[in-house]
């Protein structure tokens, strides 16, 4: 498909909004129009929020909780994923332990996090990790567990040992998988993060931070303008690890 | 020389807990360089066999000698081609074929070259850079010949590797074996429920019952190669056998 003809529908829909709005059927302090949006999306950008925080900073300092608390996500959630598909009896152990710590909401860890960690990037680091860990996880032991027997002794036969099995084997074979957990885990990540910012960050940046600002000084307007550029992060993630997926994917 | 000596093997039954027999007092031998065919009934435990013979199944009894040395778990010096290939997905022709060297840790630069030598054994030359989803099943069988010899097995065990294949390719792909075959002087034992290939490829014909797998006989091919498939001396043979295995039923 063109790239232009997928942004036909996002362009159709802020122009309905927009005129919705000017004839006066949105309300504009509830939902304030697209273009007062766009006014708070520079306000943002040169002004910041509070004054002097700018929205490039709080991004960046968002994009490095998020970062920080995946890559311990990913980094766990291969090394457990492995182990528990590749020690089936000590998989199967652990299968109850994970299923109850998995239906517990990121956020719900947030008070325990605060205690542990106190208020700042930690607590936020170790929820966004929270919120990634299990479908890597997950995904990762599922991935190894499709990987076709045969494999496996074919390496065996050329004389692999148990680390050669994991990361010449079990990783590569496993790989579909586990970025279809990745995909899902930086999104749950992303959304997780914002709503840690709202509690778990003292002040400062993050884009969770600006928008609690934005909501104390009643500003609808940075509010949604906050929201929309969490959005598009979110979007431009997600197609950042479908190209990353292509590349690193050509032989499936 | 490759001794199997009273090799026998049950598996237990998932349900019932019952011991099913599965092989049952195998004696054969393979000297070196020799071409040795296994027919038999399917499903009578070509396979089993094979795989015990690799080491990736355990024998209720019996042992397994190569040059004296007894065979309790896979060693690279014997080679196995599954029925199903195994070539790894995710790497390329070239990158599989060097695989085994990979494992052994062996320099880059001189794994690549072995590895480029065998695929212009197995006539893959031009093929290097291709993902198995690329090419056809008789190159992915050649190229999972290569992945095999590149460790320099002394003994290749073949399963069935060229079943799910159209006659012309099977044909091409059995020459092609013999001619690799004769240049590398391995010593194969070739499991298949074809007669007709197995009269076509062997020094030795290995015949088993129906299961448990006894050596119901071992039928010698003294013919010179190349040899013609539709020849009167050939057909006797393979009718010889083939009343052989209808007998057992």
């Amino acid at each position: 498909m063109k790239t232009s003809l997928r942004f036909i529908p996002v362009v159709v829909l802020i122009l309905l909004w927009q005129t919705l709005s000017s004839l006066g059927f949105i309300p504009e302090n509830r939902l304030p129009p697209p273009i007062q949006i766009i006014a708070g999306i520079k306000e943002l950008l040169f002004i910041g929020m509070p004054p002097g925080s700018f929205l490039v900073d709080h991004i960046a300092e968002s994009l490095k909780r998020v970062i920080s608390g995946l890559a311990i996500a990913i980094l766990t959630g291969l090394a457990l994923g492995i182990f528990m598909s590749y020690w089936r009896t000590f998989g199967e152990m652990m299968h109850p332990v994970v299923e109850m710590l998995r239906p517990i909401p990121p956020l719900a860890w947030v008070p325990i996090s605060i205690l542990w960690f106190g208020i700042g990037n930690q607590s936020a680091s170790f929820i966004i990790f929270l919120g990634a860990f299990f479908p890597i996880l997950l995904n990762t032991i599922s991935g190894v567990l499709s990987i076709n027997q045969r494999f496996v002794e074919a390496a065996v036969i050329l004389g692999a040992k148990r680390g050669t099995l994991f990361f010449k084997v079990l990783l590569p074979g496993a790989m579909p998988s586990i970025i279809t957990g990745i995909r899902i885990g930086i999104g749950i990540a992303w959304m997780t993060l914002v709503a840690a910012e709202f509690t778990g960050v003292k002040s400062g940046h993050g884009l969770g931070y600006m928008i609690m600002t934005a909501r104390d000084i009643q500003r609808a307007d940075l509010i949604v303008a906050g929201m929309a550029v969490i959005g598009l992060i979110g979007y431009l993630i997600d197609l950042i690890i479908r190209k990353v997926e292509q590349r690193l994917l050509r032989w499936v | 020389m490759l001794i199997i000596d009273n090799l026998s093997k049950s598996f237990t039954h998932a349900s019932t807990n019952e011991a099913i027999p599965v092989l049952k007092d195998i004696n054969f031998s393979a000297k070196e360089g020799q071409f040795i065919c296994i027919v038999g009934p399917s499903g009578c435990g070509k396979t089993t066999l094979l795989r015990t013979i690799a080491g990736l199944e355990r024998q209720d009894a019996g042992h397994i000698y190569l040059n004296h040395r007894e065979i309790t778990a896979p060693v690279t010096d014997i080679g196995f081609i599954f029925q199903e290939t195994t070539l790894l997905p995710w790497r390329t022709v070239l990158r599989n074929v060097e695989f085994g060297l990979e494992i052994a840790k062996v320099p880059r630069a001189q794994r690549r070259k072995k590895a480029l030598d065998l695929i212009e054994l197995v006539e893959l030359k031009g093929f290097e850079d291709y993902y198995p989803k690329q090419i056809s099943g008789g190159m992915k069988r050649k190229a999972a010949l290569a992945m095999s010899l590149i460790v320099e097995p002394k003994i290749l065990l073949m399963d069935e590797p060229f079943v799910a294949l159209d006659c012309q390719a099977r044909s091409q792909l059995q020459e092609a074996l013999l001619n690799i075959w004769e240049k590398t002087k391995k010593t194969i034992i070739f499991v298949t429920h074809n007669v007709e290939e197995a009269v076509f490829l062997g020094d030795e014909i290995v015949c088993l019952s129906a299961r448990p797998a006894e050596v119901h006989q071992i039928v010698r091919v003294d013919m010179p190669r190349p040899r013609d498939r539709t020849s009167p001396e050939l057909n006797k043979i393979r009718k010889e056998i083939l009343s052989l295995m209808m007998s057992q039923k």
